[in-house]
């Protein structure tokens, strides 16, 4: 019962590898595969999920002398509900992807990749040892990078891919080093008993761990200043966004955090938290609000919504960040997915292509409707419930973080409920702007949205009735919330049916925020263009100074050689003479310096 | 333990295959080929079984035999392997039959003598494990200045453009060295009365502080021009970059490694107090060589060459972990260097099928060379995953534990090196982007033999590589089992104890709560 947690990541992980060395013409036995392993996963976390105790299981796989390194599972409830997302999501992304790959002659190792990056994201889930957890961290950031890249056509991709790894990477190495640091301190790697143990431990320390381990998070989840791949990853296929660059791997920072939640709850880190998670959820709820690029929207979206996760971790809520990590999973997955239908159906992402699209494609304009009502925080979908938890949460700790989380959340909730009603309206009313014919895709592509309309619909009551009770009801800040977002939606509507030709959020400011507030410039002038440049510099350095040196001891060598040796032939035997010189001189200060030290 | 000379075949069947290899008339390369390849296969059988019959409970030297050879010398025929060298002598034990694999083609073209090129590798491979066996100092000198003559003719021989200057200038760099370790052991000769029996010499007297200094100075910079940490690197990334690319993949491989090897056996047991006097100077130039070694290749507009620098960076992690003196660092010291032959070594093969391929190893001729070549890429990727530590790959258990073992001593040390890890991720990813993505560089079209995947050779040779390096990413207990003691009693000769964790133990809690 317990040992179905290997399964998790191994089941997935067994069909991906196989998957590599499936003949590229072979796309039923990589469909067979992908669907098999993902499968086996899923039904173990579904197992797990619903005996909902906590379920471990151990084997011992390097002695680093003092510290051992287990490969060591763990699902406690929490743990398995992430890991029923992920598998969930996952395999209707693999079901999803062989009608909206249909055409593409690289499905083969896509689909094996897709199986890879669950395994790596349900190893994450259910580590219970740090370097474990890394592995499936890494290997995730490998896979995104390849998923990322995967369309040839797109002059922009393999860039994108490249930007991803390395800006994610400044982030991992901070994870690296904050786990040595834990592994020095606490001689384990053990979460589980590093949990026990820090509770304990010097404050100094849990910062020097914390703080570093607090930057992995905000690369993987895209956080400011972090934050800048992600726009940019959008140029993976649409499906690989809804898994990776949505539902899963950038919540996994958030998951993470929760994971190490008591290395989080000093004043001084839930501050920096709160700081960071508010400043990431308002710029990018705007950089949403402005984008014409579904994608784009849905992406800056995620980087807002991941931060408020990070926001229910600064007031130290871990479960009701879990909540949310839950049920954003369900509609921000509707969404992409649903905005691939669009795509398909358009053949572009920009929404000025878009428009009129709900006559004639019924399914994928209802749930849509249902994800984005979810997003704005419509009363009574998931995405209420879980932003009402963080924010109650909020409200009710007597923190500065919780006020910063407070403010910010609420005006973002605003904000949120203002952009996707924009895209909403954008997308699917009004008059066609393009010839194609609106029209719902096949039965792969609409049964997954359909399945996860159920979880953005219900999700909200099984905060109230599962295990983890985390949704009550407060007047405080429950009214101010919802008027917000009434504002927002209502406003956006308002300016929109003046002319609903017209984007309703156009202008100068609004370009700057589509562009990311220029950040992106900012991060190419500061890091990128001095690396290279440096990297340039002290390529020429190398050739001019150091191995100038040595070139000018060897010429001067030879030329010496060319006065002591009268007699010489070219190649070895000239320089071998010259050398032998040398060592007579060698072996003469050797000896000196023999004597000299008795002396 | 068994009374056959286990060590001595290590050297005599590879040298006995030379003869018989050289003996092949030049008409005949194919049969050259295969008797080359049979012996190598034969060494790797003998080092396996080595490798099975070694004791992990024992410390010190085992398999030792012992021949009088010129007594008067202090030089005796005397063999014997702890961990470290053990672990060496099988990397390079499995690295040659690869390596004559994949060098299958290279020494065909022009009027060259295909059955010495493979002869070479032999004698090659024969002075190298020579070096990692030998238990007497001067036997050792004998093996490590040998080495370089069939390196030489490799390089200079068999080489690509300005192989005669790139081996020149190794010859004479590494002579240089040479020169410098054998007055040192002259030195050590005299100061011992006549002893240069590796384990008489530690179980000797100390030598004096003041002695000790000059000859680990005269030891170390043979060493560490061999190794080569920064500033002596400069005749590596000419080497590397000359040399076919089997040939770059065993100098990187494995000879550099005989610097760090040689670091560990003799400079820090025989000159324990010198070894601590100067760690922090050496630990400075590994430091720099880490971060160094990664700009300079950021900068590279050469696949060989970027890879050689790359080695240059790795090395560095390798000397911090050596000279950190912890037991965590020194074992990842040791990982890295046999997984640094693993990683390092499909990299070069890998970019001399490329530029095999394509006639170049220059980064501006390939472009999207990926699309006719996925699996070729795909491997190109594995490698570069693995030459930037990625967690699940081989390197990052060692890179971890030398991080982790000098985080406990020197904090500043370990957080600098930081730097490298990220300028890793940035030198792999440009070049892979740069060679493997995009668009199609259109001289690529032209060429047939770049649309030529992997062929069942070259699958071959880079299969067990592959998954060297993700069975020991995953698992590297059994080769850790190895070299554990080893480092150890090699710490314990410098006289360090490793710090305990700052909680005495968390285990006690977890224990105490459940």
């Amino acid at each position: 019962m317990i040992e179905v947690i290997w399964l998790l990541p191994l089941a997935p992980a067994v069909a991906g590898l196989a998957g590599l060395l499936v003949p590229l013409r072979r796309r039923r036995a990589a469909t067979a595969l992908g669907l098999t392993g993902i499968g086996v996963a899923l039904v173990s976390s579904l197992i797990l999920a619903v005996a909902g105790t906590t379920a471990s299981a151990r084997r011992v796989l390097a002695d680093f002398g003092d510290i051992v390194v287990e490969a060591n599972l763990i699902a406690e409830p929490v743990a398995a509900y992430v890991a029923v997302a992920v598998t969930v999501v996952a395999w209707l992304v693999q079901l999803y992807s062989t009608a909206y790959l249909r055409d593409d002659e690289r499905y083969v190792p896509y689909a094996a990749q897709v199986s890879l990056f669950t395994a790596a994201m349900l190893l994450v889930v259910t580590a219970d040892d740090l370097i474990l957890l890394l592995v499936g961290w890494e290997v995730m950031g490998a896979c995104s990078y390849l998923l990322i890249g995967h369309d040839r056509r797109l002059r922009e991709a393999p860039t994108a891919a490249v930007k991803a790894f390395l800006v994610t990477r400044v982030g991992d190495v901070g994870l690296l080093l904050g786990i040595v640091v834990l592994g020095v301190h606490f001689g384990t790697f053990n979460i589980t008993a590093l949990l026990l143990a820090i509770p304990l431990a010097d404050p100094g320390v849990l910062l020097a761990a914390g703080l570093p381990i607090l930057a992995g998070a905000i690369g993987k989840s895209a956080q400011f200043p972090l934050h800048t791949w992600l726009p940019d990853a959008m140029a993976g296929p649409t499906p690989v966004s809804a898994l990776i660059h949505a539902a899963t791997m950038v919540a996994a920072g958030a998951y993470l955090l929760y994971r190490l939640l008591p290395l989080f709850t000093s004043d001084l880190l839930g501050l920096v938290l709160a700081m960071i998670a508010a400043v990431t959820m308002v710029t990018a709820a705007l950089a949403a609000l402005a984008s014409d690029d579904l994608k784009r929207v849905l992406a800056w979206s995620t980087v807002s919504q991941v931060a408020f996760m990070f926001a229910g971790i600064a007031v130290a809520a871990g479960d009701a960040a879990m909540f949310h990590l839950l049920s954003h999973a369900a509609f921000k997955a509707l969404l992409f997915l649903g905005a691939g239908a669009v795509i398909h159906m358009v053949a572009s992402n920009a929404m000025f292509r878009m428009g009129g699209l709900r006559r004639g494609a019924p399914v994928t304009f209802w749930t849509m409707t249902l994800g984005f009502a979810a997003l704005a925080g419509l009363p009574p979908l998931s995405g209420f419930w879980s932003k009402e938890g963080i924010l109650a949460a909020a409200a009710a700790a007597d923190t500065s973080a919780g006020t910063i989380v407070l403010w910010a959340g609420i005006v973002t909730v605003g904000i949120t409920a203002a952009y996707a009603t924009r895209a909403w309206l954008r997308t699917f009313f009004a008059d066609r702007r393009s010839p194609a014919r609106p029209h719902d895709p096949g039965p792969a592509m609409w049964i997954p949205l359909v399945v996860l309309s159920v979880p953005t619909v219900l999700l909200g009551a099984a905060g109230f009735v599962g295990p983890v009770a985390v949704v009550e009801l407060h007047v405080w800040p429950t009214v101010p919330v919802l008027a917000v977002a009434a504002l927002g939606a209502g406003g956006m509507w308002w300016r929109w049916r003046a002319n609903p030709a017209v984007d309703p959020v156009t202008g100068r400011a609004a370009a700057f925020a589509a562009d990311g507030f220029g950040f992106d410039g900012v991060q190419d002038r500061l890091v990128t263009r001095p690396l290279r440049g440096l990297a340039r510099a002290v390529r020429r350095g190398d050739t001019g100074l150091v191995d100038g040196a040595v070139e000018g001891v060897g010429r001067s060598t030879s030329a010496m050689a060319a006065l002591v040796a009268q007699a010489h032939t070219a190649g070895v035997p000239r320089h071998l003479l010259s050398a032998l010189a040398g060592v007579a001189v060698i072996v003469l200060v050797g000896l000196a310096a023999y004597w000299g030290g008795f002396a | 333990m068994s009374s056959f000379p286990f060590l001595s075949a290590l050297i005599v069947v590879p040298l006995i295959g030379a003869l018989v290899t050289a003996a092949v008339p030049k008409g005949k390369p194919r049969q050259a080929k295969f008797i080359a390849l049979g012996f190598s296969l034969a060494v790797l059988v003998i080092a396996a079984i080595v490798t099975i019959q070694f004791d992990t409970g024992a410390s010190g030297l085992q398999f030792n035999e012992h021949y009088s050879w010129v007594p008067d010398w202090g030089l005796n025929l005397a063999f014997g392997v702890d961990g470290i060298a053990l672990v060496m002598v099988a990397l390079t034990a499995l690295l040659t039959p690869i390596v004559i694999g994949a060098s299958w083609n290279d020494a065909d073209n022009e009027k060259r003598n295909v059955p010495t090129f493979f002869a070479l590798l032999l004698v090659l491979q024969a002075t190298m494990i020579g070096t990692f066996i030998a238990s007497n100092v001067l036997l050792f000198y004998i093996f490590f200045e040998v080495m370089l003559v069939p390196m030489y003719f490799l390089i200079g021989s068999y080489g690509g453009a300005r192989r005669q200057y790139a081996a020149v200038k190794f010859f004479l760099y590494s002579l240089l060295g040479g020169m410098v370790l054998l007055a040192a052991l002259i030195g050590l000769w005299v100061a011992s009365g006549g002893v240069l029996d590796w384990q008489a010499l530690v179980d000797g007297e100390p030598l004096d502080t003041g002695l000790q200094n000059w000859l680990f100075l005269g030891f170390f910079a043979a060493f560490a021009i061999k190794a080569p940490f920064f500033p002596f690197h400069t005749w590596l990334p000419d080497a590397g970059g000359a040399a076919p690319a089997g040939v770059a993949a065993l100098l990187v491989g494995v000879m550099d490694k005989i610097g760090t090897f040689a670091i560990l056996r003799y400079c820090l047991p025989l000159f324990p107090d010198a070894s601590k006097t100067f760690a922090p100077l050496a630990i400075a130039l590994a430091l720099v060589g880490v971060i160094y070694g990664a700009l300079v290749a950021i900068g590279q507009t050469d696949l060989r060459r970027l890879v050689a620098y790359t080695s240059i960076a790795h090395f560095g992690f390798i000397g911090v972990g050596i000279f950190a003196f912890t037991t965590q660092s020194g074992t990842g010291a040791v990982l890295y260097m046999v997984n640094h032959g693993l990683a390092t070594g499909l990299l070069f093969i890998v970019v001399g099928m490329l530029a095999a391929r394509r006639g170049s190893s220059a980064i501006a001729d390939f472009g999207g060379a990926g699309k006719a070549l996925p699996l070729l890429a795909g491997t190109f990727f594995i490698a570069g995953l693995a030459s930037l530590a990625l967690p699940g790959t081989a390197p990052f258990v060692s890179e971890f534990l030398v991080m982790l073992g000098t985080f406990s001593v020197n904090k500043p040390v370990a957080v600098i090196s930081v730097v490298g890890i990220i300028l890793a991720a940035a030198y792999v990813m440009w070049m892979y982007q740069r060679t493997m993505q995009g668009t199609v560089n259109p001289k690529l079209v032209e060429l047939p033999a770049m649309r030529k995947d992997l062929n069942v050779r070259e699958k071959l040779v880079v299969a067990p590589l592959v998954v060297g390096i993700l069975v020991l990413g995953v698992y590297p207990q059994p080769v850790l089992d190895i070299i554990n003691p080893a480092v150890e009693s090699t710490l314990g000769f410098v006289g360090v104890t490793d710090p305990a964790p700052t909680v005495p133990t968390a285990d006690s809690v977890v224990t105490g709560d459940n």
